[in-house]
């Protein structure tokens, strides 16, 4: 009796098991059109709004705009979304401010279908180009001003800020670095945090990158990064905690390793912040925008991208301490923030920014060395 | 499901069933099990399995063991290696001292007040985990937590170091604390099975309190006491939520593991090197289990 | 056991250190949750956060629908089936002592991790509301639940309570809803306020399935207001511990009842 009872049910377990691998038939959404009939969803430039009043309206009418893993303090977000959301008269649903790149990804993918998945993805380099099948290809107004190597050719993706790899250290608390090997000091105990986990933030996997280079590595070879990580944790130095304004302002992160743009802001909270990029490992970093091609608000989606990277937009990230994209093509039609612009710190050395095939090299090592290193 | 079994009816009050009303009884009985039957199916078994088949699965769906050799990788063995000391640890240290308190708690009388208090309140502490707990001792140990301060303020002693709570060693400290009203609660029935008339019947004979315990006392409780410690092992084995909310930096044990696995999608396959993951968690605590249960058995012998 | 005037010290001595080991940590919630800021005095912002902040607000609200929804379909769908396993079908009972127990072998981890296929389909069919976790967390409930109810059902006489209200006329549902049911309430009591720890309390799934549940967004302000997160936490605990001391008030006062008194 009993066997039959056991045979029964794994029968009907399998059966199920196989049924539920065909996922569920996926919710279409609704196709978000303008008056004039255009699809949102598949608009690929402003023209397929009929410009830039009919891309309003249809934004407008959608009413909403989901953004994730977006801090208020993350090179002027805040003022960003708030100037955008007052602008269009939009809602902008902030989701896990304190979310890593691959969180974004991973939204996307379990929300897919519903109204609570984003909109737009702001990535790292590593997450960005290992996704790209889920950017929905879009070429914003000011398309042509973006230089080449910071975008996709398709418009599925366009770098929008960037900066570069610094540590930012508080002067009164310990003493000052010059160097990325200053911190295998006693003197830095218990003080250095990194920004995230390297296989999943775009932020601490530069951090590592940086390491690397400092320590006789290169774009092509980041283990010396890991071991230098590895280092710090037996020194003691290295404090397993993801930093943010919080506790950078309690000071239970003296030395942060992130991005200069996020020096400028903890400098506001704590007058003895200093920021420095070591000039033997320059690493320079930009963001990626996109759009995700299932965004239950596509029209929002597109006027916020068009948003970013106008004049305002970038002059606004630049008001964050971060490098706009368009910059340089800005500073020479004269409509970049002049003072703030001339403000940005000098930056010594050869910059590296690790191409497509280096970076998966990285993440792959990454992958089979980093957790039982710094564990 | 149970439509294809009629072989034996139940029998009714000793009047042989009319044969063809077999069927109809066995039938009938079974339909209002299966919302019962049928839920478990879609929410446990059919998850399970899941997890069985898709260890085995690749990216597209065919068979591979490549996620199972994955589990021998320098990371997965580290990690399991980090879950068993960890798990280990805190089953010894939270069995000697759990095995503790419930012996001061039992022999305080079963009409105690304090008693029947402490037990409940480690009914309500062995549940305690997760979230609550990690803040818990967040507040307690972290950077500004109040015992930090108060050492760093007065003896000028730093506890902090260098934020050893959020890795192993700090999970070791935190996990005990769930750990022991666990064994409070798994071992007092043990303890409680201990008859008074067989400590007065060794005294009857002559025996000290020593040797009551050493000939008597221990080697009653041992199986008890040794299976209680593989529930708390296979307990804190199995533990996700308050590791998930401490750790933020690297993958320091199994579970942890799990978790990058699921959300790290740089690599294709990791998914599915976390249901291999899942699948050695699942093989490692039904071991444990399986154990404890044998222990139970030979513990229930002699506690009637 | 005859204890001596030395155990007794050492007892009290003993239970007092373990009483202090695990009161200290709740203690240190209090403090921190209620600091203010530079050290001066005491202040109730971080709770006042747990009511203002619209999203932990609604976690909060999301948490306690969960708790109620767990526990009503817990009572639903395992009380008529223990109690119809004893009268009807006794031959299924270990099978149902098997697959109640079977979430105490089988981590929650690891169910969560093979659940996304089924709960992509309860997505679609019924939505994604966080409240859909009922059905994960009535699995993760049942050894409790089962446990308690098994033994409450154990100490009565169903069969007779059963035969006498069949031959009253009375049907199944109220059988068990009216004749069985109020002879275990303790049972079932107990295994709703299981229900209702593990619910507030539980993480893996809320977090790994994406829902904002109570202790998924406490960990999301912890990056950002430690002093609400340390709060919201001692306010799941505090609460809890209301529904042990109403649970054992409830206890008490049927125990004390004599026989002939029970419905």
């Amino acid at each position: 009796m009993l066997r039959s009872h056991r045979l029964a049910v794994s029968v009907a377990a399998v059966s199920l098991v196989l049924l539920a691998a065909c996922a569920p038939p996926s919710d279409d959404g609704e196709e978000s059109t303008t008056e004039s009939g255009v699809s949102a969803a598949e608009a690929t430039s402003v023209e397929d709004f009929g410009g830039m009043e009919g891309l309003v309206q249809a934004a407008e009418e959608e009413g909403e705009l989901n953004v994730i893993a977006l801090p208020r303090d993350w090179a002027n977000y805040g003022e960003l979304i708030d100037t955008f959301s007052e602008k269009y008269d939009i809602e902008v649903n902030e989701d896990q401010p304190t979310a890593a790149s691959q969180d974004e990804i991973n939204a996307a993918n379990d929300l897919a279908g519903t109204d609570r998945a984003p909109d737009v993805f702001d990535l790292g380099q590593s997450v960005a180009l290992a996704n790209t099948d889920m950017f929905a290809p879009y070429k914003v107004a000011t398309f042509d001003e973006i230089p080449d190597q910071y975008k996709d050719p398709n418009g599925a993706w366009a770098n929008d800020y960037g900066g570069y790899m610094s540590i930012g250290y508080d002067s009164a608390k310990v003493p000052d670095v010059t160097s990325v090997s200053d911190l295998l000091d006693p003197a830095y105990k218990g003080s250095v945090a990194l920004n995230g986990d390297p296989t999943q933030a775009g932020a601490a996997f530069s951090g590592v990158m940086m390491a690397a280079i400092a320590n006789g590595g290169s774009a092509d070879d980041i283990a010396p990064g890991v071991d230098f990580f590895g280092d710090l944790k037996k020194a003691g130095n290295f404090l397993p905690v993801d930093p943010d304004s919080a506790t950078i302002e309690s000071g239970q992160t003296p030395v942060v390793i992130d991005w200069d743009y996020l020096g400028a802001a903890a400098a506001k909270n704590v007058s003895t912040w200093k920021t420095v990029v070591p000039e033997e490992a320059v690493v320079a970093g930009y963001y990626f925008q996109a759009i995700n091609a299932d965004a239950p608000h596509p029209a929002a989606a597109r006027l916020w991208q068009e948003f970013l990277y106008s004049d305002e937009g970038q002059n606004l990230w630049l008001k964050g301490g971060a490098r706009p994209v368009r910059g340089d093509a800005m500073a020479e039609a004269g409509t970049i923030d002049q003072a703030l612009w001339d403000a940005l710190p000098e930056v010594g050395g050869e910059p590296v920014i690790p191409t497509n095939e280096q970076t998966e090299k990285a993440a792959t090592y990454l992958a089979e060395n980093w957790s039982q290193v710094i564990s | 499901m149970a439509v294809t079994e009629v072989t034996t009816p139940a029998p009714v009050a000793g009047t042989p069933p009319a044969p063809g009303a077999g069927l109809k009884i066995a039938v009938g009985s079974y339909v209002p099990l299966l919302p019962f039957f049928g839920f478990l199916l879609i929410f446990l078994i059919v998850p399970t399995v899941t997890v069985v088949v898709s260890a085995v699965q690749d990216g597209e769906g065919g068979f591979t063991l490549g996620n199972v050799r994955a589990l021998t990788s320098d990371a997965a063995v580290n990690a399991l290696w980090n879950s068993i000391i960890l798990s280990g640890s805190t089953a010894i240290i939270g069995a000697v001292l759990g095995g503790l308190l419930s012996y001061l708690v039992v022999s305080l009388g079963p009409r105690s007040v304090i008693r029947r208090t402490a037990v409940s309140v480690c009914g309500v502490l062995a549940q305690f985990g997760g979230v609550t707990l990690a803040f818990a001792f967040i507040s307690l140990l972290g950077f500004s937590g109040v015992l930090t301060e108060a050492l760093r303020s007065w003896p000028g002693i730093d506890i902090w170091g260098s934020g050893w709570l959020f890795g192993l060693p700090g999970l070791i400290v935190v996990y005990c604390y769930f750990q022991i009203p666990l064994m409070v609660i798994v071992f007092t029935p043990a303890l409680e099975g201990l008859r008074p008339q067989w400590r007065e019947a060794a005294t009857n004979l002559g025996a000290t309190t020593a040797q009551y315990w050493r000939m008597v006392g221990f080697p009653l409780l041992t199986p008890a006491f040794l299976g209680s410690m593989l529930l708390l092992f296979a307990n804190a084995f199995a533990a996700y939520a308050t590791a998930a909310v401490l750790v933020s930096q690297g993958n320091p044990i199994s579970p942890l593991f799990i978790r990058s696995a699921l959300t790290s999608e740089i690599l294709l396959g990791q998914r599915n090197l976390g249901f291999a993951l899942a699948l050695q968690m699942v093989v490692v605590v039904a071991i444990v289990m399986g154990a404890y249960a044998l222990l139970l058995r030979r513990t229930a012998r002699w506690m009637r | 056991m005859t204890s001596t005037r030395g155990f007794r010290i050492a007892r009290g001595v003993g239970l007092t250190l373990f009483a202090a080991y695990f009161m200290v940590p709740l203690l240190s919630m209090l403090d921190f949750s209620t600091r203010a800021r530079g050290d001066e005095g005491r202040t109730f912002d971080a709770w006042r956060t747990l009511v203002e902040n619209e999203d932990l607000r609604e976690a909060i609200i999301a948490s306690l629908l969960l708790a109620v929804l767990t526990v009503a379909l817990m009572v639903v769908l395992l009380v008529p089936t223990m109690i119809w396993v004893r009268l009807r079908v006794p031959r299924v009972s270990r099978l149902v002592e098997f697959l109640c127990l079977l979430p105490l072998t089988i981590p929650a981890l690891v169910i969560v991790v093979g659940i996304s296929g089924v709960y992509a389909w309860v997505d679609y069919l019924i939505g994604d509301s966080a409240l859909t976790l009922t059905f994960a967390y009535v699995v993760l409930v049942l050894p409790y639940a089962y446990r308690s109810i098994d033994s409450a059902l154990s100490a009565i006489d169903v069969f007779t309570l059963a035969e006498a209200a069949r031959s009253l006329g009375a049907s199944w549902l109220t059988v068990i809803a009216r004749i069985v049911l109020p002879n275990i309430m303790t049972g079932v009591l107990s295994a709703a306020f299981i229900a209702v720890a593990l619910v507030l309390g539980e993480f893996t799934f809320a977090s790994l399935l994406h829902f904002d549940t109570m202790p998924v967004a406490l960990v999301q302000i912890s990056k950002t207001d430690a002093k609400a997160s340390v709060a919201g936490a001692l306010a799941s605990i505090i609460l809890i511990t209301l529904l042990l001391m109403v649970l054992s008030l409830l206890h008490r006062d049927r125990v004390t009842r004599t026989p002939g008194q029970e419905s």
